[in-house]
């Protein structure tokens, strides 16, 4: 009997602890003096940037534990889907890196996720500091939601200056142009234009919309103002098919690093890619200018297709007052040049030290502030990430079936559907 | 055995804890998960307002999940079908005590343990196009055999080529599992069987199609509940090794489900393609369980 009656007492005590076992751990301790940055800089330049920005803030800010929060994985995919649950779960880190545009305003303002920074750039003076364009990308009604730390561009085409020279051609200006180079080189047995998987795909193609259609009508495409049935995109669609007879045709197999591999090897001549291309053939050991060459892709010279990084404000953040400390310092000239000529891009101030930075993005900063800023789809700046999804499984079918017609209707129908 | 009432009041209240975890952390997020697949869930604010069969309509009128059911189906019975071979070859040549069996049936089962996550790596460079297996075949002059593999678009009736280094890397992986079942099977076989069917004159090869196949039929069963279930969820192999693929070649559903949950935002299609998902499994498990319930009775 005194047995029976330990062990229904052993159970009830069990029962009366389960409850305890099952929420223990999500119970936050006092608040600390900490600061939360969430990214999925994991690697490379991009890691020792987010240091350098660390460093300057904890030399300001010496009483602060500085938390570095990263998840790996290519352009943030993993990232975003685990800070996705952490919002979604009432656990916002104090600040996230996110892409400025869209993937910032339609995914998390628009929800009453974030809080206005607009203070901040007025308390900085930081409003003078950056292009009317940018403060446009990152605005909404009229306030403001994020720091953009860097600035990269998509629409660059990098070359090898050695098959270009034996070849005997220059940076093509227009598809035309392209074309006539691409027939040249595959008649010497060289790949014309290398390319990579998925997303690079994507990658390319907006650089074709953005030559085929110019800056203006390009924008229009993701407010309504330009019909995706428009004769630019046709055309757009038509020469992407095009091109895709002088790529590598292991192309699905590749990531974009191997794809560059094959400009450096001399096996392709060309590469459209993004300017963080540039700190990989750095990294290989190559000098900007003197084994591989750069020009806008063909048709968007005047046009600076553009992407960033930026941190904002989520409300509900843990350590607001520390969030707002950093957040200074990534708006800062100081802060910025000490993260971009480690991340390989260029400040989205106008007002960066040149002499930090090499003679790619030298170029790139006079093109940032004379060319006309145009935002990147592939990269969350121009359309929200589902209409980004939509636009993505285009272009996976778009390679195979090649079908014009199929193509641009499903852009008509995407874009009815994000559109409202 | 005797059980008092008291007995089943403790054995109860012991397995409480556990079956109200289980009530709220698996049935109860299957019904949430149908009542978000019914909504208008979309971006990161939670929306159950009630839209019908709206999302169900969506899915599966899209191209994406078309081709996904596809390449599910023919998925499935590849690699069943090369599972079940592979692993009854196997375990019939141990059967026939070898030196070293030990041995063997580890480096058999050994892939077993390894994450799909390194497998689908690494079965990536292999076949993939410009090195591995292709590289291979052109270094010893069969170079008209090396083709795309995994970036082949290429389909025939809705099957896709690309599948098959996929099958191959699954198969690989999980056909030392029905190996060990099948070995179990074989030597739960008296030798007696074995000895009555050499004396009434049967040959080996008809002792094993007439006698022995037909005695681990029960075993075929549960190695292809098993296995089914895993192919038709699997989710990592194909993420690491190939991704969706080009026109979707190698995209199945649970990719399709995370992209457009996690990516696209869409939560309310997403929950739809989990529960189209679960329903899947479901058709193949639930007839399993049944009869296996049914059988502990019997017992």
């Amino acid at each position: 009997m005194k047995s029976i009656k330990t062990s229904i007492l052993l159970v009830l005590t069990v029962l009366l602890l389960t409850p305890a076992i099952l929420f223990a751990g999500g119970k936050k301790e006092e608040v600390k003096n900490e600061l939360e940055i969430f990214s999925w800089w994991t690697a490379g330049g991009e890691a020792e940037g987010l240091e350098a920005m660390r460093e300057i803030f904890e030399a300001k800010y010496p009483d602060v534990e500085f938390i570095n929060a990263t998840v790996a994985g290519g352009a943030g995919v993993n990232a975003k889907a685990v800070l996705k649950t952490r919002m979604q779960g009432g656990d916002p880190p104090d600040s996230f890196q996110v892409h400025a545009g869209h993937e910032l305003i339609d995914t998390w303002v628009v929800a009453g996720k974030m809080e206005p920074i607009t203070f901040i750039f007025k308390e900085n003076n930081f409003l003078n500091a950056y292009p009317k364009d940018v403060i446009d990308i990152i605005s909404y009604k009229g306030e403001i939601y994020s720091v953009p730390v860097n600035i990269h561009r998509s629409n660059v085409l990098w070359y090898n200056k050695q098959i270009f020279a034996d070849a005997g051609i220059t940076p093509p200006d227009s598809l035309e142009s392209f074309f006539a180079a691409a027939e040249k080189l595959s008649g010497k047995g060289i790949i014309p234009l290398a390319l990579a998987e998925a997303w690079t795909n994507s990658h390319l193609f907006e650089s074709v919309l953005l030559g085929a259609l110019g800056p203006g009508k390009y924008k229009g495409l993701w407010n309504g103002g330009t019909a995706w049935d428009d004769p630019g995109v046709i055309a757009a669609v038509e020469a992407f098919i095009n091109i895709l007879d002088y790529v590598n045709s292991d192309f699905s197999a590749l990531a974009w690093e191997a794809a560059a591999q094959y400009v450096i090897d001399g096996k392709a001549a060309m590469y459209i890619m993004g300017d963080w291309a540039e700190g990989y053939f750095k990294s290989k050991g190559l000098t900007p200018g003197k084994e591989f060459g750069w020009a806008p892709s063909p048709g968007t010279a005047g046009s600076f297709l553009m992407l960033s990084d930026s941190f904002g404000l989520p409300r509900g953040a843990p350590n607001r007052e520390n969030a707002i400390k950093w957040l200074t310092v990534c708006g800062s000239k100081e802060g910025q040049d000490a993260f971009n000529p480690k991340k390989g891009s260029i400040p989205s101030r106008t007002d960066g030290n040149k002499s930090l930075y090499d003679a790619y993005l030298k170029s790139a900063m006079d093109d940032w502030t004379s060319n006309t800023i145009v935002p990147s789809v592939m990269h969350g700046a121009a359309a929200s990430e589902g209409w980004m999804e939509d636009y993505n499984n285009i272009i996976t079918i778009l390679i195979v079936e090649k079908n014009v017609d199929q193509a641009v209707k499903a852009f008509l129908k995407a874009a009815a559907k994000n559109l409202k | 055995m005797y059980h008092s009432r008291r007995d089943y009041l403790i054995a109860f209240l012991i397995i409480l804890p556990s079956l109200c975890a289980v009530l709220i952390f698996v049935y109860g997020f299957i019904a949430w998960s149908i009542r978000t697949s019914l909504s208008a869930w979309e971006g990161i604010i939670p929306d159950f307002s009630f839209v019908g069969l709206r999302n169900y309509i969506e899915i599966f009128s899209s191209y994406r999940f078309q081709t996904d059911l596809w390449n599910t189906l023919f998925f499935t019975i590849l690699f069943l079908g090369l599972c079940v071979l592979i692993g009854l070859l196997l375990s019939i040549l141990l059967d026939r005590k070898v030196k070293c069996e030990g041995v063997f049936r580890n480096i058999f089962l050994f892939p077993m343990a390894i994450s799909f996550v390194v497998t689908g790596i690494v079965w990536k460079w292999i076949f993939s196009p410009s090195v591995g297996v292709n590289a291979i075949l052109r270094a010893i002059g069969l170079e008209h055999l090396a083709w795309g593999w995994f970036t082949d678009p290429a389909k025939y009736l809705n099957f896709h080529v690309a599948l098959i280094p996929i099958v191959i890397a699954a198969s690989w992986q999980l056909s030392g599992y029905t190996m060990a079942l099948y070995l179990a099977g074989l030597r739960g076989i008296p030798v007696e069987v074995r000895e009555a069917a050499r004396i009434d004159g049967a040959t080996e090869f008809q002792t094993y199609t007439r006698v022995i196949l037909p005695m681990l039929k029960p075993i075929t069963l549960s190695a292809l509940i098993v296995l089914g279930h895993i192919s038709l969820k699997i989710f990592d192999l194909v993420y690491t090794m190939t991704g969706r693929g080009p026109a979707f070649a190698t995209d199945v559903p649970g990719i399709n489900m995370f992209e457009t949950t996690f990516r696209a935002n869409r939560y309310a299609e997403g929950a739809a393609m989990s529960i189209v998902m679960f329903f899947m499994v479901a058709l193949v498990i639930i007839p399993y369980l049944y009869t296996s319930l049914r059988k502990e009775k019997q017992s």
